[in-house]
């Protein structure tokens, strides 16, 4: 039997796993139930959780993925949710610690006002109900980078319900082939962070930096609406852009602001969920999609050979590139919530039911901070496809890059070519110029202005497209680009103007 | 004060446990089974030590159910009894910290301003495996 090629692809919503056998009966009966279904996807209600379909090779079984994600993300805050040492990424170890945050008896947590903010902005921006009643519970477990002994959290009734978020997918080969899909936010909960353990293995122990214990959280709970890593990654990237624009959170994974957990379980459609696994601490966007995909063929390869799925907590290993179990195999975590004794409910208010007389600092009005939410991306990129005719994926890629919106948005307000070209110069050359240089817009030598020039010089017709371009090869250090570019501006200013001259103003723009 | 700190929490815990996983029965005898008494020194680290204590805890779980009698129905249950206070808001500014070197002395180990622990989490061991402990 010739050996079947597997492809794997996940487009959007569709698993499929396209086998190319030399138009076996099997590959052709596997594209024609493709089509078919996406149809009879696309009509289904959107309550129902997106079934990702991947055909198997040993029978025409289908499976579908389901991935839910845990997000904690650390909230900016100049204090700690509970006390008042400072919120800080590096830091002496132990150097930002409180008595409480120590966990010394006779200690109280006091609620820091930034963070309800923080969790009420989250909550609206999400479309989320925001509780007017939330309560704070202990979830107890032993850990050394925990020195109480349990966290407080939001477990019986948290801070915001029942939101959504709305996310995109590339659905083909083209960038303009996108599609929007929306994932439920089951809740938002405020909670603690806690310390950091650094493993010591050789010597036997793990070291304890409690700086990070007490650092407000919020943790966002997705509904399991997502099918596969592509989604879970772009939802995640889309929550980001979100948490930024509020300032609720910095949200730089690589500084461990934003930690995701996925679970991730597989079944056949129609049949009842199957065991789901926990994997842990994704800390990258990179890995994150990896890491689901790997969990997810790894479940069903090991349903397939007539194993099963241990409901267990599993680590990515970036390196290897699969995960592996973690936790010590205690069976499922008995956290014996209760409610925290010593805080009261959290009561918040809307100008409807806003006490008289109450002190403004001790009230949080949930309808002025509605009025006050800042612009958020999905509106940012439908104002700049309205106000500059570009297309929907140009929007995206304009966000998605850290500083491009703003570069844009510089060399649009000191530039007269038209919004079309400076769109298309700053995501094909100029990102492209950023991208094999292995540079952030931040570190970029061409500055806005410089750009804004450059393109105004080419409106008037005073250079040529293709000079145009080598600026940007002077740009990548090449120095014969410049005499050629000299020859250039001499030609299309008829020879009239000095050569030295234009050096010198070419020298003198380029290098601002 | 620490032993009714802890029946507290058992009698919470334990009432929890019970109105989810059993409807009441005022013919059961109350009796905890060993596994039970295993678990929860091994979720809260509390040492039952004799048989005395596991029956003081049957008396203490068997007094906590009286409270089945009270008719509830309709009744808010209360989460809290500080429902009626104000939870205060703390302004955000930062007054606490920079005490490293007193935190730590209080570490039975210290290496370079960090606390030492042992690596992971030691499971306490079974309970045949288990030496009898002497109350402290």
């Amino acid at each position: 039997m010739a050996a079947l090629m597997l492809r794997w692809s996940c487009l959007g919503k569709r698993w499929v796993l396209a086998c190319i056998d030399g138009g076996s009966r099997h590959g052709r009966g596997a594209a024609i139930g493709l089509t078919s279904r996406r149809k009879r996807g696309q009509s289904s209600v959107a309550q129902q959780p997106l079934i990702a379909v991947q055909k198997s090779r040993k029978g025409e079984h289908e499976w579908a993925a389901v991935v839910g994600l845990e997000i904690h993300a650390q909230i900016s805050s100049n204090s700690k949710l509970f006390s008042g040492s400072q919120v800080h990424f590096a830091a002496p170890p132990n150097s930002l610690v409180s008595f409480f945050d120590a966990s010394l008896p006779g200690t109280l947590p006091v609620l820091n006002r930034r963070c309800v903010e923080a969790a009420v902005m989250t909550g609206l921006a999400l479309n989320c109900r925001i509780n007017k009643k939330s309560l704070f519970d202990r979830k107890h477990y032993f850990y050394a980078d925990l020195p109480a002994g349990y966290q407080i959290t939001q477990q019986r009734l948290p801070i915001a319900v029942n939101g959504s978020l709305a996310y995109s997918v590339s659905v083909g080969k083209k960038p303009s082939q996108v599609s929007t899909r929306t994932v439920r936010i089951k809740q938002i909960q405020l909670e603690q962070d806690s310390g950091k353990s650094l493993h010591d293995e050789p010597r036997s122990q793990t070291l304890i930096d409690l700086n990070r214990a007490g650092v407000g959280l919020l943790e966002v709970v997705l509904e399991p609406d997502m099918s596969c890593g592509e989604e879970a990654a772009s939802a995640v990237r889309e929550l980001q852009l979100i948490l930024q624009a509020l300032g609720t959170s910095q949200a730089n994974m690589a500084e461990g602001q934003l930690r995701v957990d996925a679970n991730i379980s597989v079944h056949h459609p129609g049949e009842p969920l199957g065991v789901r696994t926990e994997v842990k601490n994704l800390n990258s966007a990179r890995f994150l999609a990896k890491a689901i995909d790997f969990e997810i063929k790894r479940q069903i390869h090991e349903l397939e050979n007539g194993r099963k799925i241990l409901n267990e907590t599993r680590s990515f290993d970036d390196k290897l590139g699969c995960t592996m179990p973690m936790r010590d195999k205690e069976g499922k975590q008995d956290y014996r919530f209760m409610p925290e004794p010593n805080l009261p409910p959290l009561l918040l208010y809307d100008t409807a039911s806003l006490p008289p007389g109450a002190d403004p600092q001790q009230v949080i009005n949930i309808d002025w901070i509605r009025e006050r939410l800042p612009e958020l991306p999905g509106k940012t990129r439908e104002k700049l496809i309205q106000q500059y005719g570009m297309l929907p994926e140009h929007s995206f890629t304009l966000l998605n890059e850290v500083g491009l919106l703003e570069f844009f948005q510089n060399v649009i307000k000191e530039t007269r070519a038209e919004p079309k070209k400076v769109t298309s110069w700053v995501l094909n050359i100029f990102l492209g110029f950023l991208k094999q240089q292995n540079l952030a817009v931040n570190e970029s030598p061409v500055t806005p202005s410089a750009l804004a020039e450059l393109l105004n010089l080419l409106d008037r017709k005073a250079i040529s497209s293709s000079a145009a371009r080598q600026v940007m090869d002077m740009k990548r250090g090449n120095p014969r680009a410049i005499n050629k570019l000299i020859g250039l501006v001499r030609k299309a200013t008829l020879s009239r103007a000095d050569p030295t001259v234009i050096k010198e103003i070419l020298e003198r723009k380029l290098s601002s | 004060m620490w032993a009714r700190a802890v029946k507290l929490g058992l009698r919470s815990w334990v009432g929890w446990r019970r109105g989810f996983t059993s409807k009441v029965d005022p013919q059961r005898s109350g009796r905890v089974t060993a596994e039970v008494i295993e678990h929860m020194e091994r979720l809260a680290l509390v040492d039952f030590g004799s048989q005395e204590a596991v029956a003081r805890l049957e008396k203490a779980i068997a007094f906590a159910d009286r409270l089945r009698a009270v008719d509830t129905d309709g009744v808010e249950p209360m989460e809290s009894v500080l429902e009626d206070r104000c939870l205060y808001l703390r302004s955000d500014n930062v007054v606490e910290g920079n005490c490293a070197e007193e935190l730590l002395q209080n570490a039975h180990r210290v290496v370079e301003e960090y606390f030492v622990a042992p690596p992971g989490n030691i499971s306490l061991p079974k309970q045949d495996e288990q030496e009898p402990f002497s109350h402290i």
